[in-house]
């Protein structure tokens, strides 16, 4: 896809997102929104991936480590083919195969299941862990939240796979600076991020989250990067997109109410057609 | 009369492991910084390239488990009861056990014969911890021959599975030509009409010391061996209650949330019987040798025929 499709198409995965956690009167907007470019790109650009062949053994893995986030990887799921669109809004109904946090049983398209931070990413280094295992040439992605990177966890599967040399992993960090209680700097401050990956002998990139070129600069060089897995570190605007979210922790985890949900689509409704004048 | 042979759970975990190597090209197994302790330096030995070290990391381990589960691969993660079911419950439950992921959970050094180390290694409340967990399948062998069965019945089943071992050296009880392991399934070790004793683990040899003693007093003494902790054989259990009308259960494991809990659910709700409940009292354990602090809690033969002299 050129960058204008991946804009157009990361809009309607916005729109997905709004709509989703707007039917669900609660969910994760703030976070799905900084997020959306990135599962854009990964699901429409990067990973080799069959939505007709969700289980294909020699397909590229997703991990959401931060999977409060969900609305955004089900938006992206379901417009790259997954499952339909229209069942975005029975996200966290009862029966619903869309749960509050990923399910992989439930869900077509989704690799792992997630929810409690820092657990995501040590499956990710796992998945990795196999295919080099099984001399398989998948490439594994995981999607951490920088709060979630306080998770000790984390280093612990940064360790093992700096160790390992598992240069087919890809974490990206969702760098939009604000967590539930304040920024990152007001809460326990994990800068500098980078800094810390490379000490755990981790390749790193800082990139701008919303830049497709940035973003497909930085997924080519991490499958350049031998012995080393990759960490991406993706600078983002939490709420992206609606510009009453942006940089606006209160809209980590509520919806929007009706009136805000008109609001919100009524400009991402402006925004996809400004692309589709272009 | 022979001495007795004696071998720990452990070792049995250990041999099994190698021998089921052979048998399932997608078994891996995973240490964190203990394979000599918990035997899985057998496997290592035998098969390096499928042995991964994740490091004094056993939240880590759990997820990695987690990870290569999901493409196939049957995953054994060792580390200590404590660290295992203690340390990395979180990650057994969410990661492992709400996916149902076919992860093998061997842990070790169990209960409080793990000895001189002391409370803070003497884990009493694993059995509680994994019987919370939806779907998980809990196996407590007796000894070593038996630990040898539960590995191989632990791979051939899908789904998580919780494999209890002990450090200590126990006497071997199961060698005989009639032994079967079913996974599920009590074990009717003798038969009685006055008591039913049902153990788990170690304890069952102290159950049969017991029912010796009782016997020779001429009380007649059913024992049961319940290797596998969930899912619990409730018909052995109420069949027993309704034919020898007191149940005790013994178990090197707190008396909250273990098999005496289990044997009190299952009996409280479909044929109220009176049962003793013997394990660790609600406290920690301390340091001294295991077959010192096995006496010393009253979980010997002669602890459980005292305790159970009290009951009748």
């Amino acid at each position: 896809m050129n960058n204008l499709e991946l804009q157009k198409t990361a809009n309607e995965v916005r729109k997905g997102i709004i709509a989703s956690v707007h039917s669900a009167k609660c969910g994760h907007p703030g976070g799905s929104l900084s997020a959306a470019d990135i599962f854009t790109y990964l699901y429409f650009e990067e990973m080799n991936i069959d939505p007709k062949n969700p289980e294909d053994p020699d397909r590229d893995r997703f991990v959401l480590s931060k999977g409060h986030t969900a609305p955004g990887l089900y938006a992206a799921l379901a417009h790259r083919g997954f499952f339909p669109v229209e069942d975005l809004i029975t996200l966290r109904r009862l029966g619903s195969y869309l749960q509050g946090h990923p399910c992989m049983q439930m869900t077509p398209g989704v690799d792992m299941s997630t929810g409690s931070l820092g657990q995501g990413v040590s499956a990710a280094v796992g998945i990795a862990l196999a295919a080099k295992l099984d001399q398989k040439d998948y490439r594994v992605y995981t999607l951490l939240g920088d709060g979630e990177i306080q998770e000790g966890q984390v280093w612990e599967a940064a360790m093992f796979a700096g160790h390992r040399k598992l240069d087919n992993l890809v974490l990206i960090v969702d760098n939009n600076n604000l967590q539930i209680d304040g920024t990152l700097e007001e809460v326990c401050s994990p800068y500098p991020i980078d800094e810390k990956f490379q000490a755990f002998k981790c390749h790193t990139i800082n990139v701008d989250a919303h830049d497709f070129d940035a973003l497909r600069a930085a997924f080519a060089e991490a499958r350049r990067v031998k012995g080393k897995p990759t960490v991406i570190i993706a600078k983002s605007v939490k709420g992206k997109g609606v510009s009453f979210m942006e940089n606006n922790g209160s809209w980590h985890g509520v919806a929007p109410n009706d009136e805000e949900y008109e609001a919100a689509m009524a400009e991402l409704e402006k925004a996809g057609e400004a692309l589709c004048q272009k | 009369m022979s001495e007795i042979r004696k071998a720990a759970t452990r070792e049995g975990y250990g041999k099994e492991l190698v021998a089921l190597g052979a048998e399932y090209p997608n078994l891996v197994v995973l240490d964190a910084d203990l394979a000599g302790a918990t035997k899985t330096a057998m496997f290592k030995k035998a098969y390096p390239d499928r042995f991964f070290d994740c490091g004094i990391a056993e939240q880590n381990m759990m997820g990695i488990a987690a990870g290569l589960a999901t493409t196939g691969k049957i995953p054994v993660v060792s580390s200590f009861a404590m660290f295992a079911a203690g340390r990395a419950y979180e990650q057994i439950r969410n990661s492992i056990g709400y996916s149902s992921l076919n992860v093998k959970i061997g842990a070790t050094h169990a209960g409080i014969t793990v000895g001189e180390d002391g409370a803070s290694h003497q884990c009493n409340e694993d059995i509680a911890l994994m019987r919370s967990i939806p779907g998980m399948v809990i196996l407590n062998p007796s000894d070593e021959i038996e630990a040898r069965y539960c590995v191989r019945a632990a791979l051939k089943y899908r789904g998580p599975v919780y494999m209890r071992f002990g450090r200590s050296a126990v006497p071997v009880i199961n060698d005989r030509e009639d032994y079967t392991f079913e996974m599920g399934k009590g074990v009717l070790l003798r038969d009685g009409s006055d008591v039913t004793l049902v153990a788990t683990g170690i304890c069952v040899d102290s159950a049969l010391n017991a029912a010796q003693l009782l016997e020779a007093d001429g009380v007649s003494v059913r024992v049961i061996n319940m290797h596998t902790i969930k899912p619990l054989d409730e018909e052995i259990i109420l069949k027993a209650a309704k034919e020898t009308g007191k149940i005790v259960t013994i178990e090197e494991h707190s008396i909250i949330g273990g098999l005496g809990s289990a044997v009190c659910e299952t009996l409280s709700e479909k044929y109220p019987t009176k049962v003793m409940r013997i394990g660790i009292n609600d406290q920690f354990g301390e340091s001294a040798s295991a077959q010192v602090l096995f006496h010393e809690y009253g979980l010997d033969g002669e602890g459980v025929y005292n305790k159970v002299k009290t009951f009748l």
